[in-house]
């Protein structure tokens, strides 16, 4: 089953998982602007920067059809279905958050290398 | 324990534990492995992903550099697919959570996101489950490879269950190893039914869902004389099963002391004895059980092995391998008799509604005349090696037979005029095996030079019963009196006629009815060599005149089951091992 939200499906969701050392977070939020929205290509630059980084990486989409995506795994973010102009919540957690965040959320403004 | 019922294809017994193969572009089904197991199938399936993340990555380059870059991103994509993290988790927690097999962890898996994808609104994304089933294509036929090459090299014997068995998959096959197929499609012409005979191993095809239903591991007895698997046998059945392979050793060796006995009655009449074959090299099996000719040499394999119709030359080679072997005795070639099953019709760009009924056998061949020649050309260069002779399989009407000898005869002509040798003499015969030409064999008589009964064919055409359903399969009896009224007449009208006549069907080798056939008058008994022996011990323990009692009482009962009692009561006084 893939839940619609949550986490990884079939693996459960970390946060609800024990007590851990308290890692630092950093989020942004923005909104999908280049045309096709998350398609194919720019989800596995999206996951491949994701995963040059140590830290999870979440991102969030709400409204009618809420969903959390791993930001690390592509087939997962093809699900978010993030079209554009969706507003999605990219959530970083671990020691390199805050430099994730900056690299992830450029890709966005470079709307993917789109036009 | 389960019980299975398929077609028998190829006859025999065999006990052994079985190998389940999966076929990379269908359903893969449900199957379990030993908890000691799932290590090994999370170490193949990491196997299987690695090797094709390198495939894609080499496909990816090889467009790239073609094709430019933009090309390449659905590869980059793909591969981001098999190392996404969170899908190989998924895979191999149900491997071990739920001990599948790799290939069924990975269709379960693959399947589910292709659910969630196809249900997307935006048309762009839902369309991405063409990729997901690419990559599950991908790593399935990696796993399905591995197993394809392990049973190149097999430690123990197997029997081999699979959907279908592929040419590709059959060329791979360790030959010393695989003891048997049972397989959930195919007929008696499929690709699985010809390479069990040709290896002379025991075959059952048509079992519906035999691939679901056994695991690789598991213990089957495999009876391709009954069409029956019965899987993960207790131990009586396995007992009874051994015993009576056992009974069977002892009553082959005990008939092989016959081998170079005449098949001569008690009061000296000579019966010729002769074999059915499919390919040349069953020759020497045949005449190692007795056989003083080929009665029958089905021609189907050629068409059947290959993907594309055989060419002359390869016609001609395994004629003329035949004939080396059988060194100046009888070879009678039927020509292509093909059509009327599944195989022809999965091939057919418009199936037939009714292919029984339709463009089979000679029918075909006259439809496609190029074809036909071909084959009749191989025929005629081969009859000087040997003592070859020609037969018509099907032939319903006498402007068939005038058309097929035509087409010989032009072959004969274009010989003549390429210089190239041929024996103008070939005796031609035909099949009887349609009921208008047993009726109207008085008039064949006089255009053939033999008739060959083909009582499988009459019978099914007589009574109107396809043996192979199931549901009205009981009725098909070459008991019936209808047909044995007219195996009786086809008989008496080839002798009045002066001709030869022989009877190639399964009712010759069934020993149950070599009295009534010898009562009959019927001279010349083709079958398949296995079942030489026990009819010639028959013959060697009656006299003819025995023989026409017998007959002449038959002919006066009025149903197939006063006549099966007779004959089984008569048969076991002569010989109480008859069933």
């Amino acid at each position: 089953m893939i839940r619609p939200v949550g986490g990884p499906p079939g693996l459960p969701l970390s946060s609800l998982h024990g007590v851990r050392r308290i890692m630092p977070i950093a989020s942004r939020d923005i909104i999908v602007s280049n045309s096709l929205g998350l398609h194919a290509r720019p989800a596995m630059e999206f996951v491949d920067t994701a995963n040059q980084f140590r830290c999870k990486v979440t991102v969030r989409k709400g409204g009618e059809e809420p969903y959390e995506a791993d930001g690390k795994s592509v087939m997962q973010m093809i699900i978010l279905a993030a079209t554009q102009g969706t507003p999605l919540q990219i959530q970083a957690e671990g020691d390199d958050a805050e430099a994730a965040i900056d690299k992830l959320v450029e890709l966005f403004e470079n709307k993917f290398g789109e036009e | 324990m389960e019980i299975k019922k398929g077609i028998g294809v190829s006859p025999g017994v065999v006990i052994s534990a079985a190998v389940v193969l999966d076929a990379e572009d269908l359903v893969i089904p449900k199957r379990q492995v030993a908890a000691s197991d799932t290590e090994a199938e999370v170490a193949r399936f990491n196997r299987a992903v690695e090797e094709a993340i390198v495939e894609l990555t080499r496909l990816r380059d090889d467009i790239v550099a073609r094709q430019g870059r933009e090309l390449g991103g659905i590869f980059d994509f793909h591969v981001g697919i098999l190392r996404d993290g969170s899908l190989l988790g998924q895979v191999l927690s149900e491997i071990r959570a739920n001990r599948s097999t790799a290939e069924y962890a990975v269709s379960t898996v693959m399947r589910k996101y292709a659910a969630v994808f196809s249900k997307m609104t935006d048309r762009y994304l839902s369309e991405r489950v063409k990729d997901v089933y690419d990559v599950e294509r991908q790593v399935l036929r990696r796993l399905v490879g591995q197993k394809r090459q392990d049973l190149a090299h097999l430690s123990t014997d197997v029997v081999l269950i699979a959907h279908d068995m592929l040419p590709s998959q059959t060329a791979l096959l360790d030959k010393q190893r695989v003891k048997g197929f049972a397989t959930d499609a195919g007929g008696r012409t499929s690709h699985t039914a010809i390479v069990a005979r040709a290896m002379g191993i025991p075959a059952v095809v048509g079992l519906g869902d035999i691939t679901a239903e056994v695991n690789t591991g598991d213990l089957v007895i495999l009876d391709g004389n009954h069409g029956v698997v019965i899987i993960n046998p207790d131990e009586q059945v396995l007992s009874e099963h051994r015993e009576s392979e056992l009974r069977r050793l002892k009553v082959e060796s005990d008939l092989a002391t016959l081998q170079d006995l005449p098949a001569q009655t008690l009061d000296g009449h000579l019966i010729s004895l002769q074999a059915n074959i499919e390919f040349p090299n069953e020759v020497d099996e045949a005449l190692h059980r007795g056989a003083e000719g080929i009665g029958l040499y089905r021609t189907e394999y050629l068409y059947l092995a290959g993907e594309r119709e055989p060419s002359e030359e390869e016609h001609y080679g395994a004629y003329a391998d035949a004939l080396l072997r059988l060194k100046n005795r009888p070879l009678v070639i039927r020509t292509l008799d093909l059509g009327a099953d599944k195989y022809s019709q999965s091939k057919a760009v418009n199936p037939e509604r009714n292919p029984f009924l339709g463009d089979r056998s000679i029918r075909m061949c006259l439809h496609d005349i190029p074809m036909f020649k071909r084959q009749l050309r191989a025929i005629m260069r081969a009859s000087v090696l040997g003592d070859v002779r020609i037969m018509f399989p099907m032939i319903s009407t006498l402007m068939e037979l005038r058309q097929a000898k035509m087409v010989l005869i032009d072959v004969m002509e274009e010989l003549e005029d390429e210089g190239v040798s041929f024996n103008r003499d070939i005796p031609i015969g035909m099949m009887i095996e349609v009921p208008s030409a047993a009726l109207m064999a008085e008039k064949f008589a006089k255009e053939v030079n033999f008739f060959s009964i083909g009582t499988n064919d009459l019978c099914q055409y007589t009574l109107a019963v396809d043996r192979t359903n199931e549901k009205v399969a009981g009725l098909f009896c070459p008991g019936h009196p209808a047909v044995l009224g007219l195996i009786r007449d086809v008989i008496r009208k080839a002798t009045r006629g002066n001709i030869g006549v022989s009877l190639c069907g399964e009712m010759a080798g069934e020993p149950l009815y070599t009295l009534l056939l010898l009562g009959l008058g019927l001279t010349t008994f083709s079958m398949n060599g296995p079942d030489i022996p026990e009819v010639k011990k028959i013959i060697r323990s009656t006299t003819m005149e025995h023989a026409r009692l017998v007959a002449r009482r038959v002919m006066s009962f009025d149903s197939e089951r006063q006549v099966m009692h007779y004959l089984r009561d008569e048969t076991r006084k002569i010989d109480p091992e008859v069933v």
